[in-house]
């Protein structure tokens, strides 16, 4: 049987949406392939409901492991022992860091190859291909696997969720986890830092990135997302240097947006920040640097120094709506 | 105790990366530097070592990549490294994500480290899966985008950010960490270290050299084959305003937005 494995990412008692995608996506590519989707949870003392609910995004079977939640290497022996069990012939991913760090583990397990970034997988001759946009989404480009198992780690926000109303039967599997998958122990989990902030709701939202030099620098653009009634949001790295909350970042383990306004800030526009905010109707990018490759995917860009335009900004649709 | 850091040489960002069309790979001529992320693993080795938590003899960076990555592993002693490995071989060429990481495990198994840092992601391939690949061949634990370090009863307390928000993780050595461009600022080389760094020794090593088994490398050999170049969907390129006068700046802004009723 060459089924397709999916990892499902649970936290407090639900599961990840990009995992309820990836198990979706894996479901229909079963079902063109004509074999099933199996998906795989581990965590301490996982109810039958919760995993046989992974049936209604069409999995037929789950594989119910108990294991250390939020780390990788767990559910890399995990996933070995699922596939050495089931002889499936995919391991597929939804978009996260967790699925990077345990498909890229998995690959080195089985010596497969493994392709991540995924944002469409399509059927050809019986097998899967891979498709990946890659130099900054210039190209793209399909992997075909020649490896027993291919590892296939999909791009945040990639697979749609379709719930088929399908059920799936639980099966436990016991893991012999590998001394070194024990030696990482996490000490606490999913600390929110800085203000409880929304910025899911907001139709307008003023980002900040780097480019904004200092902590400071968010100072002016809460007055200017003020004046566009809207909210302000961040990128990774801010975030991660303490200059913004973590609950208004955008990105890879944040937010994903789709505001009326997407004003970007000092943002270069990675990837990682990108499939955050994509989908937003109109982007707004000011960057310094007129190579940033936010300009490839912004509406309108200014090239200019943000620290003299955004506060007249401010001023001018302050005087316009007035 | 030693620190392995792996480095990697990458296309200067201000160099357009393009696919070379008779190959399929990434057309990796133009200037070349030491990938951003890696002065941040060089820079947390450092601070390691320095701090004195752990008793750290020696920091060694390790590359692996054809003759020019020496520059790399040059800037990497510049920046405090005390030696560096270079793993080159024809036989590497083209070699994929699992083909380059178990590479790379092998010289690191000939090193024997107590703890391997790299960084998160490099700027060209985006490849930040290299620290969970080698980890796993190395079976050592790994945690990567960790953007903070703590020596505690000698194992790493870490933070990272993932999914749902901050976790703090403690990590036996020997270790794999990955870590993220906010844990530190990479301190500038003085030119003293510059001059002095082609004088460090620096190992040359083949893929025999290390016991790599030549059907797991080379682009012939890898598990994952990118074909097919195409094309995205072409989008509308947005409109590019220049700023030299920024009170003129600022009207065409304010009339892109009003066209577009986002002042209502």
């Amino acid at each position: 049987m060459s089924a397709i494995l999916v990892y499902a990412l649970h936290y407090d008692g639900a599961f990840n949406k990009n995992s309820l995608g990836a198990v979706s996506e894996g479901a229909k590519l079963a079902s063109e392939l004509g074999t099933e989707c199996h998906a795989i949870v581990v965590g301490e003392g996982v109810s039958d409901e919760l995993a046989s609910s992974l049936g209604n995004y069409g999995a037929s079977k789950v594989y119910r492991v108990e294991g250390p939640e939020g780390l990788a290497q767990p559910v890399v022996d995990a996933m070995a022992a699922a596939i050495e069990a089931g002889g499936h012939s995919y391991a597929l991913f939804g978009g996260g860091l967790l699925g990077f760090e345990i498909g890229a583990g998995l690959a080195a397990r089985l010596d497969a190859g493994v392709c991540m970034e995924v944002t469409n997988v399509r059927v050809e001759d019986g097998k899967l291909v891979a498709e990946r946009p890659i130099l900054q989404d210039s190209q793209i480009s399909s992997v075909h696997y020649r490896s027993k198992v291919g590892v296939i780690i999909g791009r945040l926000n990639a697979f749609e969720i379709n719930e088929t109303g399908g059920t799936a039967t639980v099966e436990d599997l016991a893991v012999e986890f590998r001394p070194h998958s024990l030696k990482a122990k996490m000490v606490s989990r999913g600390e929110q830092r800085g203000a409880d902030v929304n910025i899911e709701d907001a139709d307008v939202l003023v980002a900040g990135g780097r480019g904004l030099g200092k902590k400071e620098g968010f100072d002016m653009l809460e007055e200017l997302a003020g004046a566009l009634g809207g909210a302000v949001a961040a990128t990774r790295a801010v975030v991660d240097a303490g200059w913004y909350s973590y609950s208004a970042q955008i990105g890879q383990t944040g937010k994903t947006v789709a505001p009326k306004l997407y004003l970007a800030a000092g943002i270069s526009g990675a990837i990682q920040h990108k499939v955050g905010m994509q989908a937003s109707e109109n982007i707004v990018a000011i960057n310094k640097d007129s190579n940033a490759p936010i300009f490839e995917f912004s509406d309108l860009g200014i090239v200019g120094d943000l620290n003299k335009i955004v506060p007249k900004l401010t001023e001018a649709v302050k005087a316009k709506k007035s | 105790m030693k620190i392995c850091v792996l480095v990697k040489e990458v296309p200067d960002a201000a160099v357009e990366k393009r696919i070379d069309p008779s190959t399929g790979r990434l057309d990796r001529s133009g200037e070349k530097n030491l990938n951003p992320f890696d002065t941040h693993a060089i820079e947390a080795a450092m601070q390691l070592k320095e701090g004195g938590a752990l008793a750290v003899d020696e920091v060694v960076a390790v590359t692996m990549g054809p003759s020019t990555a020496t520059r790399a592993l040059q800037k990497a002693v510049s920046l405090g490294a005390d030696r560096s490995v270079h793993l080159s071989d024809d036989a590497l060429a083209g070699s994929d994500v699992n083909g380059t990481g178990y590479a790379l495990a092998k010289v690191l198994e000939a090193e024997a480290p107590d703890l391997v840092l790299l960084g998160q992601q490099s700027d060209d391939g985006e490849c930040y899966t290299i620290g969970a690949v080698v980890a796993d061949h190395l079976a050592m634990p790994s945690l990567t985008q960790v953007i903070k370090i703590d020596v505690e009863d000698g194992a790493l307390r870490c933070e990272r950010q993932a999914e749902y928000g901050y976790d703090t993780v403690m990590v036996e050595l020997p270790a794999v960490i990955s870590v993220g461009d906010a844990i530190n600022e990479p301190r500038y080389p003085s030119l003293k270290a510059i001059m002095g760094a082609k004088k460090k020794p620096l190992d040359a090593k083949s893929a025999a050299d290390v016991g790599i088994d030549p059907s797991r490398v080379g682009y012939d050999n890898a598990r994952a084959h990118c074909t097919d170049f195409a094309a995205p969907p072409a989008k509308e390129p947005g409109q590019i305003i220049e700023d030299e006068d920024t009170n003129e700046t600022v009207e065409k802004i304010v009339a892109w937005l009003d066209e577009r009723k986002l002042l209502a």
